[in-house]
């Protein structure tokens, strides 16, 4: 589904690349800061150099994950049932009906609102469902709490 | 809470318990007896020994002990002062607690089970406790302990006509024996059960003594208590499932069993989640297998059978043709069973300890799975019960274009795994899925009673006396 252009399929906010971003590069930074100094006075210069490089090349990696799998996050509402699809090494599509919603967990944490983001999460009877969607602008995130709460209550079904 | 409460109606054995004016009604008066009795036994047999030298220091202790009784019976006596209970229309309320109080509700529309328990201490007074269980966590149960054995089963007929939508005076329809398991069969699993795990005893202990003899006296303690814990258990299987009888009836499927206390369970069938087929290895040759049910809803961490999902025991141990009836009256819905397809040989190399069973099949109101690597485990989950399908592929799942689809339903682990299917056959069987999910939603739906139930119970508090 990623990269194709198919109706009502949306992706999380671009914003939630930049917090990713950020997030690596703040922590990296700390990271290789620590690690240098301990290593450049506990063995000297080139041990310094060498801990930074380790460090750099980690979170370079774990960019390269993070753009990932900020690309592989899709979701599409449909008439019944939300998909949301997700996962870079692991891959995972969730098919959760409305009908089947229990509740829906709208979260942002310190950061997220730093971005003026928000994680829309739906809970099933079900332990194993997962239906989350992070890095949705507010409005957006208020949009398909609203929708997501009318639908499951139009289409309740019991256990 | 006044002593005027406390009188007695006199009459006919149900209206035994004291009734007010509003509808309130009391535990019997010898619930903190049994609820007690169990921990006053031990502290009088504790105060016996010490008391006359067998253990402890000797007569000096005994003013101790008895107070430990006072506090529990003590303890138990008032928890019964502040408890009462009364069915309000289609709700059960239940009040309890002496500082917090704890008023909870429980809607009959949402009951997913009705258990009668009968310790043996209370079944030698005639009493019953009833515990009605509801989705959501196990502390949102309620329990009634205890009442005179025909209240308790008239409440429980009430409480079931109710569910069904029918009127609460409705008596209790007959039921009808579907299988009971012998004791010797019983007694045959339990033995295999306990002979697996001491054979664990009896190789360490032949190892030992073979590398060193001195070592065997070492170890001796720990393996002749691990052979008496094997005793423990073998004797617990067989006491709690002992005359396990199976009987289906309008209210739902009905088992019984125990040895000295005993419990009658009622499942309504609609709300029935899943069905799994258990097969060990060791039970192969006899044709024997365990069929378990799995209901919506969580056993409290205080409860005596563990916390965890709420999955009872269906057939502990029975033969193929006994577990296809049963299975037969627990997924009515069914019409006929799945064809199975396995998957690609080229999946040996994902799971190669457990391909030789792998198998998966769905019509249009069910699904079936077949996983394990020992014991063949076989799972149905009727298509209407369906929470959400999943399709999950991992690394070398993606290398050999393979992928794994889940339909979950209701609870913790309850979910039809169709694992390594190609990769493109899961695409659509995701949409397949979900799509006849839907229909099958759609004609089960008009249960009466059911509409609006959800999983989380309304008022449900909770605190102690």
């Amino acid at each position: 589904m990623p990269g194709t252009p198919e109706q009502g399929v949306r992706c999380p906010s671009p914003r939630l690349w930049r917090m990713r971003y950020a997030e690596v590069i703040a922590s990296g930074g700390a990271l290789a800061a620590v690690a240098g100094t301990a290593a450049g006075l506990a063995f000297g210069g080139a041990a310094a150099a060498i801990a930074v490089a380790v460090v750099i090349t980690g979170a370079l990696a774990a960019l390269w994950f993070a753009r990932n799998r900020f690309r592989s996050w899709v979701y599409q509402e449909r008439d019944e049932d939300l998909i949301v699809e997700r996962g870079v090494l692991i891959h995972r599509l969730s098919v959760v009906p409305y009908g089947r919603m229990q509740f829906v967990d709208v979260s942002a944490g310190p950061i997220d609102r730093a971005f003026r983001l928000a994680t829309v999460k739906l809970h099933t009877a079900a332990a194993a469902s997962d239906a989350r969607i992070p890095g949705l602008e507010r409005d957006e995130a208020a949009r398909l709490r609203d929708r997501l709460a009318a639908l499951g209550e139009a289409k309740a079904a019991g256990l | 809470m006044t002593d005027s409460e406390r009188d007695r109606a006199p009459g006919r054995a149900p209206a035994r318990e004291a009734v007010t004016a509003d509808g309130w009604r009391r535990l019997h008066p010898l619930s903190p007896l049994v609820r007690s009795g169990r921990a006053v036994l031990a502290v009088l047999a504790l105060a016996g020994l010490s008391g006359s030298g067998l253990i402890g220091s000797g007569a000096g202790t005994r003013w101790w002990d008895f107070a430990l009784v006072a506090l529990v019976a003590g303890g138990a006596v008032v928890n019964w002062l502040v408890t009462r209970w009364k069915v309000d229309g289609v709700t059960l309320r239940i009040e309890t607690g002496l500082l917090r109080r704890d008023s909870r509700q429980l809607p009959v529309a949402r009951i997913q089970a009705v258990d009668l328990v009968r310790p043996f201490l209370a079944r030698m007074l005639g009493l019953a406790e009833l515990r009605i269980r509801l989705a959501g966590s196990g502390d949102a149960d309620g329990r009634l302990a205890y009442l005179p054995e025909q209240a308790a089963e008239a409440l429980r007929a009430r409480l079931l006509a109710a569910h069904h939508g029918l009127d609460p005076a409705t008596p209790e329809p007959a039921e009808s024996v579907i299988t009971s398991v012998p004791s010797g069969r019983l007694a045959g699993a339990a033995l295999i059960l306990a002979v697996q795990l001491a054979v664990v005893a009896v190789i360490v202990g032949g190892v030992t003594a073979a590398v060193d003899p001195g070592g065997l006296l070492a170890i001796g303690v720990p393996l002749i208590w691990w052979l008496i814990i094997c005793g423990g258990i073998a004797w617990r299987r067989v006491s709690t499932q002992y005359a396990f009888t199976v009987a289906a009836s309008p209210d739902g499927v009905r088992i019984r069993r125990g040895l000295l206390g005993t419990v009658a369970e009622t499942i309504p069938v609609a709300r029935i989640q899943a069905v799994r087929m258990i097969e060990p290895l060791w039970w192969r040759p006899l044709h024997w297998c365990r069929l378990e049910v799995d209901v919506a809803g969580r056993l409290g961490h205080d409860h005596p059978e563990g916390g965890g999902e709420v999955r009872k025991a269906l057939l502990p141990v029975g033969r193929r043709d006994e577990a296809a009836q049963l299975l037969g009256i627990a997924l009515p819905a069914a019409r006929g069973w799945p064809v199975l397809r396995r998957p690609p040989r080229r999946a040996w190399w994902k799971a190669p300890l457990s391909y030789h069973f792998l198998a998966a099949g769905h019509d249009d109101t069910l699904a079936v799975a077949v996983t394990g690597r020992v014991h063949r485990e076989t799972t149905w989950v009727p298509l209407a019960k369906a929470q959400s399908v999943r399709l999950v592929q991992g690394p070398l799942q993606r290398r050999l274009g393979l992928a794994t689809v889940h339909l979950d339903a209701a609870g913790k682990r309850v979910r039809a795994e169709f694992r390594e299917r190609p990769q493109e056959q899961a695409r659509a069987l995701v949409g397949k899925l979900a799509a006849l999910s839907r229909s099958a939603r759609r004609r089960a739906s008009p249960v009466p009673g059911q509409a609006a139930s959800v999983a989380s119970p309304v008022n449900a508090s909770h605190s102690e006396a």
